[in-house]
């Protein structure tokens, strides 16, 4: 069964309409890349289904429930969790600090996460003391899905995670993505960097001019010349 | 119809000849005109014979008051209305007119006199000389202040006005040698005076004839009808000044939409023509108050007085719309009287709750000011009268 | 990047560094007019001790400005009346209990420690209450920051208006009459020992603020929505608790303020008003949303307004801040802590 589930949804910004009819699902255990030209309507997708944007039709489903235009702070404790392409840390706040407002919710005992993260990111444990916004991009990203992982969301967001960053680091957040992902939690990403993306997703949804246009396995979205020469840029 | 009401229908007239000219809006202006004399003059002899003399003379100055407070919104709708630049130091502006024009138009006193009241200097020019004085003193101060403080954030500007306005008042307070230090400074010459007293050596001798039956204790009827003028022409001036170029500017400023047509240095000259426009108009409120109370001192510019009450009025007539600044400085100042009664009527009930509690009437009526501030924020934030839709072709083409 | 001559030399004097200088230079200018006008050191370093003790009574009015200015994105300049709130409520609060003895060498008795207690967490409330009335509907509909000034104002002056209707215009004290005298401290530095324990209350505040904002989860959620509040509600932090949290210690703290400066100088309705120069001069010296700036910057004040009164008429202390902030402004709007931007 589909764990998160968007059917055939419009939305925008006040007047101006940027989703024409998007469905898309994610299951269980999956990894899915929303890819696509600039402007697409990417990163919509994320804002719709984190609640930033309330759908004009249509609706968002998650685990059987309707979060149709849920309020963020109500989407996490469901086991959503999201990481914003931009301004994704507390730039004034610790390493550590970051860690414990992604747990915020949960009122137990935080170390045992807070191990887990550092385990998965091993550049943190040695930085915990440090200011978020001392940090290099691709640390900051580490600190941002650090943060989403506090509270085992089944269901991690990630937007762009490999904007900006040098190409080692891309593989390397690549890698993580995967690692996380094994440990049971499902990812939807959106991504510029379309064929390393889908190479790694089990499956993918080209979006173009706000409406989907094609979806399947990564591995076959990225031998279709079809594909390929009108959506990934050849 | 004695000589004496004519005398003052006369006078009242011009205020309503401005109101109902102002309401009309037919083509040719002399016909306009025409009518709305007649109309002003014809209302206000009904006025005269019928209203009883004190009530007459309360509205009288009423009308006096909130035309002296209408021209200081004018100036904050400027500053705010058209461009958003937030000024919580209006008292500033206003006081600084004030006490230029009265030091521009006093003499400096001698002898006996010289001990009660000292002042920088009393140069006895005449009332326009001092309005104008105003206007250049209070737009010198306001590109003083805007120098540092235009280019950053709304907020500093807000705080830097408190700031400048709290500064100005410690100086007016504080500096005896200046303008009579926290004494007040007395004798500000009532413009036109001779028109309710022994008549005006400028004027011909039918004019002095038609105004003889006018006593001292007529003067607000004279003077109603100068602050009119002023407010009209100010009122006139703006209207034009925000339909030209540069008013269409300073709207694109403030809208932020001018980042793409213009660079930062424009929008910085531009935010700080306003802020000095609507200074120079405050300034000009400042001396017209100064004229009519005659003896001025720091402490009626308080920031409740200076500022606070100008706000509740250009917020509750409407900002960015000058016939709504004009709007709320009447209604408001309607209410601020309006609950004078109210507290002298209350008088009995609150001396039996507490003794101390008359002589802070003027509190409660603060008191009530606030409350009507925070209704108008969080019911009524357009205010009555909304902005005009003010035709403009730099959207049109957008 | 080759800068013009004049943006180098702007970068320099923005810099934090030069900022130091300026103050540094503003001390020893202040040094040496005493010398030329022939003030003893003695004098100078008192009103520097004094300047020192000001300093902690406006760093508790000021971190609650820039703490409401961090979560909320607001200037609130009701904040100064809040203090003068917390001054009055104090002086019920002691009126109404039966007088006991002074506990020496201080001039106040257990009253005005009873009244702190209540009048702090009251003061909180209230502020939380008010921004329930006046803000939260205007943050819901996203309202401009002129609405957000013009509320703040209402309130302010609202505050005022009460104060005046229930007390008059007239200044008044905790204990009038009671005899306040100073002791040598040291070196001829004389203080009132009620100065003292105003200062080592405001620094216990203080370090109390600091271990909040520090340590506890409330304190960090604070600090991370003051960062990026977008990010705060997608972490899923209760933003209504953070705001709740924000008022309860910035009306807190402005009714600590209100009361110590009522018991060191003496309790006016317009006292709120003028303090709201003073604390925003420090709050943008220490640069606006930085509690511990904004600390650091509420004692630079003091001690300049204190010492400025050995030169020109004491009445324009609050000018003098005025003056400062209007210098901050000028050389590095964002503060001593803050990032060029």
């Amino acid at each position: 069964m589909a764990l998160l589930r968007v059917e055939d949804v419009q939305t925008g910004y006040g007047e101006m309409q940027v989703l024409r009819g998007v469905s898309l699902t994610v299951a269980q255990d999956e990894i899915v890349s929303i890819v696509g030209p600039n402007g697409a309507g990417k990163s919509t997708v994320m804002k719709l289904v984190f609640g930033l944007l309330k759908p004009w039709e249509g609706r968002v489903t998650f685990d059987g429930r309707d979060i149709s235009g849920m309020a963020p702070e109500k989407l996490v404790r469901l086991g959503l969790s999201y990481v914003p392409q931009v301004d994704n840390v507390f730039p004034t706040l610790t390493v550590e600090e970051n860690l414990e407002m992604g747990g915020f919710t949960r009122t137990g005992s935080l170390q045992e996460h807070k191990e887990r993260v550092y385990e998965l990111f091993p550049r943190l444990a040695e930085r915990r003391r440090q200011r978020a916004g001392k940090m290099s991009g691709g640390e900051r990203q580490m600190v941002a899905m650090g943060r989403a992982l506090m509270l085992d969301p089944k269901l991690l967001m990630l937007d762009e995670p490999s904007a900006g960053l040098a190409p080692l680091l891309v593989d390397m957040i690549f890698e993580k993505v995967v690692d996380i992902n094994k440990a049971g939690v499902a990812v939807l990403m959106v991504e510029q960097n379309a064929k390393k993306s889908l190479q790694l997703a089990d499956r993918g949804y080209v979006l173009a001019t706000g409406q989907n246009q094609v979806d399947g396995k990564g591995s076959e979205l990225l031998s279709d010349p079809e594909v390929a020469r009108l959506y990934l840029g050849g | 119809m004695t000589p004496v009401v004519l005398a003052k229908s006369v006078l009242l007239g011009v205020p309503l000849w401005l109101f109902v000219s102002s309401l009309l809006t037919f083509k040719p202006a002399w016909l306009k005109h025409l009518v709305s004399i007649a109309a002003g003059v014809a209302v206000a002899l009904a006025m005269v014979t019928l209203i009883p003399t004190g009530i007459l003379s309360y509205m009288t100055t009423f009308i006096l008051m909130a035309s002296i407070y209408g021209v200081l919104s004018l100036g904050l709708n400027v500053q705010w209305g058209y461009t958003g630049l937030f000024n919580i130091g209006i008292a500033a502006f206003f006081a600084i007119g004030a006490f230029t024009s009265a030091l521009v138009t006093t003499v400096k006193p001698t002898g006996f006199n010289a001990s009660f009241t000292q002042q920088a200097f009393g140069l006895g020019l005449p009332f326009w000389v001092g309005l104008l004085a105003a206007g250049l003193m209070a737009g010198v101060l306001a590109w003083l202040i805007g120098k540092p403080t235009l280019r950053l954030r709304d907020d500093y500007l807000a705080i830097a006005t408190i700031g400048i306005a709290e500064l100005v008042r410690l100086v007016f307070q504080n500096e005896r040698w200046l303008a009579n230090g926290p004494q007040p400074l007395r004798g500000i010459p009532q413009p036109a005076s001779c028109l309710a007293g022994n008549g005006c050596s400028w004027l011909p001798g039918f004019v002095n004839d038609f105004f003889a039956p006018l006593t001292p204790r007529d003067y607000p009827f004279v003077y109603v009808a100068i602050v009119a003028l002023v407010l009209y022409v100010v009122y006139r001036v703006l209207e034009r000044a925000i339909r030209s170029p540069w008013g269409r500017v300073l709207r694109a400023v403030r809208e932020e939409e001018a980042s793409a047509a213009m660079n930062g240095k424009d929008v910085a000259a531009f935010r700080m023509q306003s802020f000095v426009v609507g200074a120079v108009i405050m300034g000009i409120g400042g001396a017209l108050y100064a004229h009519y109370v005659v003896a001025i001192d720091y402490g009626h510019f308080d920031p409740l007085y200076g500022t606070f009450l100008i706000w509740v009025m250009l917020m509750l007539g409407g900002s960015g719309n000058n016939r709504g600044a004009i709007l709320g400085a009447f209604v408001v100042w309607g209410i601020w009287s309006g609950t004078s009664f109210v507290v002298d009527l209350l008088r009995p009930t609150l001396a039996a709750i507490s003794p101390d509690l008359p002589s802070r009437g003027p509190y409660i009526r603060f008191f009530l000011i606030s409350l009507l501030m925070l209704f108008i924020v969080l019911y009524r934030p357009m205010g009555i009268l909304r902005e005009e839709k003010v035709v403009s072709l730099d959207r049109d083409l957008a | 990047m080759r800068l013009r001559p004049g943006e180098r030399f702007q970068r320099v004097i923005g810099s934090p560094i030069a900022m130091y200088v300026v103050l540094g230079l503003v001390l020893v200018a202040l040094v040496i007019a005493a010398q030329v006008k022939g003030l003893s050191g003695n004098l100078l370093f008192s009103l520097f001790v004094r300047g020192v003790l000001l300093g902690g009574t406006l760093a508790l009015g000021a971190v609650g400005v820039t703490l409401v200015f961090a979560v909320l994105k607001m200037a609130n300049f009701a904040h100064g009346d809040l203090m003068t709130l917390g001054a009055y409520l104090g002086l019920i609060v002691v009126a109404l209990l039966p007088k006991g003895a002074p506990l020496a060498p201080f001039s106040f008795g257990y009253e005005f420690l009873v009244a702190f207690l209540l009048v702090v967490p009251l003061v909180g409330l209230v502020a939380f209450g008010l921004d329930r009335v006046a803000f939260r509907p205007l943050r819901a509909r996203r309202a401009q920051p002129i609405m957000f000034a013009m509320a703040a104002l209402g309130l302010a002056f609202g505050i005022r208006s009460l104060v005046y209707i229930f007390w008059g215009a007239d200044f008044t004290f905790y204990y009038s009459g009671r005899a306040r005298p100073a002791v040598e401290l040291f070196a001829g530095v004389r203080v009132r020992p009620d100065q003292l324990f105003i200062l080592g209350l405001a620094v216990v505040l203080i370090v109390g603020v600091y271990l909040l904002l520090e340590r506890t989860k409330i304190g960090k959620a604070m600090r991370a929505t003051a960062d990026n509040p977008d990010l705060a509600r997608v972490s899923g932090i209760d933003t209504g608790r953070v705001i709740l949290w924000t008022w309860l210690i910035g009306g807190g703290l402005a009714a600590a303020g209100g009361m110590l400066y009522g018991l060191d100088v003496q309790l006016r309705p317009e006292m709120g008003w003028w303090l709201l120069l003073p604390l925003f001069a420090s709050v943008i010296l220490g640069t606006i949303g930085n509690a511990y700036g904004a600390m650091a910057g509420a004692f630079v004040i003091g001690i300049v307004w204190q010492m400025s009164s050995a030169f020109i008429n004491p009445a324009y202390g609050h000018g003098i801040a005025f003056l400062v902030m209007v210098l901050v402004l000028l050389v590095r709007p964002e503060g001593l802590f803050g990032k060029r931007r």
